[in-house]
């Protein structure tokens, strides 16, 4: 679904990606874990249209969407949250919520949301960011289901969460797989990710150093905790 | 009392050119990032363009005050698309060199074309005179100034809380790299949004021709208080700029009553405590910077 063929990444003369290659395929869960620098925000800013100093392939259903501007890549099916969960203070929940459009029939639907969402449906008419951290990014989560996007991109989207929020997230994710939506999950939290993921992408310095099962991942969690550092 | 109650509607009538002037400008730095200050300078071409269209064609005070800001929508969107657009990407500081080179450029030409001495306007006779409150005979053009002012505040008000374009430029003045993300179009409003900023700015031009000397230098001290105004209410802040124009209005008619020599300054003071007590201005959103 989405394929990334020999992305590299530049700020300036520094080098942030090295020919990345990896793909995320239609209900699969993957993982992109890798310390602080590493490359990860770069890598998904790319993929979103909002990095432009770069070289590579990005292809969403084989159609090569490297130089779209970042609204079309959204309408083309990617749904991005970003790693401060880019929550709009000068707009309520609800419009938070109807923000972007749909790209997608399957779209969820405002009572869908709700219906998952608790807590957005109480404070719908609340401003964006008088939610609290988990509830925010709930919402921005909520937000890019709502398009029917069929790639999301989430920037560690259990970054400062209680326990009870991130398996609330990952439940989500689990939702979003079943019904066939692509994720990449960019996290540092080994245990969380193991929970939901399919498979991991190790990158270190820029580059795609392994690329792991669910199972080796598990497996090898000790050693590649250490290895990166978190 | 009476005295109080006199410069309190002058100071609103003041005080509404400058909410709508304002208002303007917050849209455009909202949305584009851009400190406009040619927008003195599209005052004043409001307020010729009514005097123009009086004297050539009969034009009434009512009619160019839908028509002029029409032509100045028009206007602004010519001068996004032609000039503005190309230096976008650009350090803001360009906008604001070029936005002062228009000034420079509209101020003279109006100069050439229609001298230095000012333009006449004649007030219609159903805004002349005054009319008697709390036994006190207020201007009736001032009281008109005033809501008119507060209705173009509210409607201006409504489109951004209550439809769907409203909710795209909020977003976008927010975060426009985010708004974009999620699939909004940002740089498609640039353009109208550029042009209805310019739009009101003509429309508090038009509404100043029959209460202010129309000249081409008139948009000069304007533009200046204007930065005053928007820095007072929070700059891209939609209410702090209506909020700080009426303030400002008001602080520049009692210090005019009181203390004349000190009149000028006064807002300048008033501009200095806000920024200290308040850097982001009275209404403005402190960047949130983790």
């Amino acid at each position: 679904m989405l394929d990334v063929v020999d992305l590299s990444a530049w700020y300036g003369e520094a080098q942030a990606l090295r020919e990345a290659t990896l793909s995320v395929a239609a209900g699969e869960v993957v993982t992109l874990v890798g310390r602080n620098g590493a490359g990860k925000t770069t890598l998904v800013r790319c993929l979103m249209g909002l990095h432009k100093q770069l070289t590579g392939t990005i292809r969403l259903d084989g159609r090569d969407i490297t130089s779209l501007p970042a609204h079309k890549r959204a309408r083309a099916g990617l749904g991005w949250v970003q790693d401060d969960r880019g929550v709009f203070a000068n707009l309520s929940v609800e419009e938070n919520l109807l923000l972007p459009p749909k790209v997608s029939e399957s779209a969820w639907t405002l009572e869908q949301v709700y219906d998952a969402f608790p807590a957005l449906g109480s404070r719908r008419r609340a401003g964006g960011t008088t939610l609290s951290g988990g509830e925010q990014q709930m919402l921005a989560v909520a937000r890019v289901l709502r398009t029917g996007a069929r790639v999301l991109l989430l920037d560690e989207p259990s970054e400062g969460l209680a326990p009870v929020i991130v398996a609330q997230i990952g439940d989500i994710v689990r939702t979003a797989k079943q019904s066939g939506v692509g994720v990449l999950l960019i996290e540092q939290n080994v245990r969380f990710a193991a929970t939901v993921a399919d498979r991991h992408y190790l990158l270190a310095q820029g580059r795609l150093v392994e690329s792991l099962d669910n199972d080796e991942f598990v497996a090898r969690q000790d050693e590649l905790l250490e290895h990166l550092g978190i | 009392m009476n005295a109080v109650l006199q410069y309190t509607v002058q100071g609103l009538a003041a005080g509404s050119f400058y909410a709508l002037a304002a208002l303007g400008l917050a849209v455009i730095f909202g949305v584009l990032g851009v400190v406009n200050f040619a927008h003195g300078a599209f005052y004043m071409l409001g307020a010729v363009a009514a005097a123009v269209l009086l004297d050539t064609v009969g034009m009434s005070l009512w009619l160019a005050l839908i028509v002029v800001p029409l032509l100045m929508l028009v206007f602004g969107m010519l001068v996004e698309r032609l000039l503005v657009q190309w230096l976008l990407p650009l350090d803001p500081l360009y906008n604001l060199l070029l936005t002062f080179g228009l000034t420079l450029l509209l101020v003279d030409l109006v100069k050439r074309r229609y001298g230095v001495s000012g333009l006449p306007y004649e007030r219609p006779d159903v805004l002349s005179g005054r009319i008697q409150v709390a036994g006190v005979g207020l201007p009736i053009y001032q009281l008109f100034v005033i809501g008119v002012a507060l209705l173009v505040c509210l409607g201006v008000w409504l489109l951004m809380t209550r439809t769907r374009v409203g909710m795209i430029v909020r977003a976008a003045t927010e975060r426009p790299e985010l708004a974009g993300a999620l699939g909004i179009n940002v740089g498609r409003w640039v353009t109208p949004v550029f042009g209805f900023g310019v739009a009101l700015a003509g429309l508090a031009g038009v509404l100043a021709a029959p209460f202010r000397a129309i000249t081409a230098e008139m948009g000069s001290d304007f533009i200046i208080i204007l930065f005053a105004v928007v820095v007072i209410g929070g700059l891209g802040s939609i209410v702090g700029a209506v909020a700080g124009g009426f303030l400002v209005g008001l602080v520049e008619a009692f210090g005019q009553a009181y203390a004349p020599t000190f009149a000028q300054v006064l807002i300048f003071v008033l501009m200095a405590v806000v920024v200290l007590a308040r850097p982001a201005g009275l209404f403005g959103r402190e960047e949130a910077t983790a």
